[in-house]
């Protein structure tokens, strides 16, 4: 099996940490990963994203263009990503920024309003993990020991004192599904 | 040993710590930076030097005086930054001096933009300074290759006495992959005695690439081919998968050499024979096993992220024995695995 993942969203959204977590996570896991960032000319206060490959084989293409996983943070990076997703992949967006106007019905989709969530916890900030734990829940691609492991790997150790909120906003966004 | 997962750029710049860098001077470009940031906080933890040179040719220079004094040495840039060390490159060549340079590729020509990009390949195969030289020029595929290649590409710079290159892009220098680092190299089994480390007790050293009676440089030239002549015979490095039954060839390097790998896996599954060749090191170029596969009846596919230029030295390693086909996009695209699936399903 191999999982084609695109996390995409705003600069500061924290994209680019959930799709470093997954990877790691993979690694953790015994699977072959890579995890390459893209970010466009627009970079500040633009889209970002990264593309992350999860897979029992050696990794191809680290660069994807037909993924079929999709978290999406913001209304650019859904209106980017969702004529893209293979049929049968996952799309999770962040509902509380992104308004859907075109569907598709090949797809898996899962509405998350990932800043409600986060806000609830007390840290808007964590809104990239709930939109994570959704989409973990439904694909499997690693599990939430997996990213407990990645994020003592991935955070600095300054910023471990908030690993329990990351992994909290991680389990709030898997009971969501 | 433990896995880690690590941007190409780090990979590279620790690996080259670990296989005795002590000397790096740079001077910042996208989509290298993170080469001379890590090496800012990391020479001087192993008493090296790391220098932000007020340009890229003196960046070269200290590089070939640091390399003549018999440190392993290095610099690092991307497209634009290299073209500016050329002038340099070609010095150290002609005076032979060991040293590592590499080439993170962009978009051009010009400058370009900050895509990736194989259209340096020219550049780092044939010259790209004046004069008859030539690099020792590895194409890493894995950010684990950055790390292997790089203490490999000191190795081979010694042993020979010439400059060699890590050619590497924009999204191998940005993409992260696990690794496992080397031990660090201990310093003490490197000896250079030709190194201009002060006389003592010994003869004068001298390096210098100056020959202005016509019978120096007659014999200076003579000895950098009769080396190059060396390399050629001993140094080709290159991976192959899937070929014995192969049809068709896919010929790639570096991230070209990803894509295809998948664009191969979509083929196979669709029942088409379908094998892949990724030369290493790209100077001395695998021309003999391309030459054993047209024998043996397989066609190529080259693919590139530039319009065509390591397809001339397929072309000329096949050398009509059997067909050569390209697909290459022109800088500031990337190829999809799917427009290379879809080109070998026009082929086969």
């Amino acid at each position: 099996m191999t999982h084609e993942i695109i996390c995409a969203g705003f600069g500061g959204q924290g994209v680019m940490l959930i799709g470093q977590l997954i990877a790691y996570a993979g690694m953790v896991e015994g699977k072959n990963v890579s995890w390459v960032p893209s970010y466009g000319p627009e970079m500040r206060g633009g889209t970002a994203n990264c593309s992350v490959v999860v897979s029992d084989e050696p990794v191809g293409s680290p660069v994807i263009s037909e993924p079929n996983g999709v978290i999406a943070m913001n209304q650019p990076s859904l209106e980017r990503f969702l004529p893209v997703v293979k049929p049968g992949g996952v799309l999770v967006y962040n509902s509380s920024l992104i308004t859907m106007k075109e569907t598709r019905d090949d797809l898996h989709i899962i509405a998350v309003p990932a800043n409600e969530l986060a806000t609830e916890l007390g840290n808007s900030k964590v809104s990239n993990l709930v939109a994570l734990g959704a989409f973990l829940q439904k694909t499997n691609v690693v599990t939430a020991d997996g990213i407990e492991k990645a994020l003592e790997k991935v955070l600095p150790p300054h910023r471990h004192k908030l690993i329990p909120l990351n992994l909290e906003a991680l389990r709030k966004g898997m009971a969501l599904v | 040993m433990e896995k880690i997962m690590m941007k190409g750029n780090e990979a590279l710049a620790e690996g080259a710590i670990r296989a005795g860098c002590r000397f790096f001077a740079g001077y910042p470009i996208t989509p290298q930076n993170e080469v001379p940031e890590y090496m800012s906080r990391r020479m001087p933890e192993v008493d090296g030097v790391f220098l932000q040179a007020e340009s890229e040719v003196s960046a070269i220079n200290m590089v070939y005086g640091a390399g003549g004094a018999g440190c392993r040495a290095m610099t690092s840039s991307s497209s634009p930054g290299i073209s500016l060390k050329q002038e340099g490159i070609s010095y150290i060549a002609c005076a032979q001096v060991p040293c590592v340079i590499v080439n993170v590729a962009r978009g051009g020509p010009g400058l370009g933009g900050l895509t990736s990009s194989q259209a340096d390949y020219f550049q780092a195969t044939k010259g790209g300074g004046h004069g008859d030289y030539r690099l020792i020029v590895f194409s890493p595929g894995t950010v684990q290759e950055m790390v292997d290649l790089i203490g490999l590409a000191f190795d081979k710079a010694d042993e020979y006495r010439n400059p060699a290159m890590i050619l590497s892009d924009a999204i191998m220098g940005q993409m992260m992959e696990p690794v496992v680092l080397p031990e660090m190299r201990d310093l003490q089994q490197i000896n250079k005695p030709w190194a201009t480390t002060g006389m003592k007790n010994r003869g004068q050293n001298l390096i210098n690439s100056l020959g202005l009676l016509p019978e120096d440089l007659v014999r200076i030239n003579q000895e950098l081919q009769e080396k190059y002549k060396r390399i050629e015979a001993n140094e080709v490095r290159y991976a192959v998968e899937d070929v014995d039954d192969a049809d068709l060839v896919l010929v790639a390097y570096g991230t070209s050499s990803r894509i295809a790998r998948s664009a191969m896996g979509l083929a196979r599954k669709e029942g088409k024979k379908v094998g892949l060749l990724r030369p290493i090191t790209l100077w001395p170029f695998p021309k003999q096993p391309l030459a054993d596969l047209a024998a043996a009846g397989k066609r190529f596919l080259v693919v590139e992220m530039s319009v065509g230029q390591m397809v001339e030295d397929v072309i000329l390693a096949v050398n009509d024995r059997s067909k050569v086909d390209f697909f290459g996009v022109p800088n500031g695209a990337v190829p999809t695995v799917r427009q290379v699936y879809n080109r070998i399903m026009e082929i086969l």
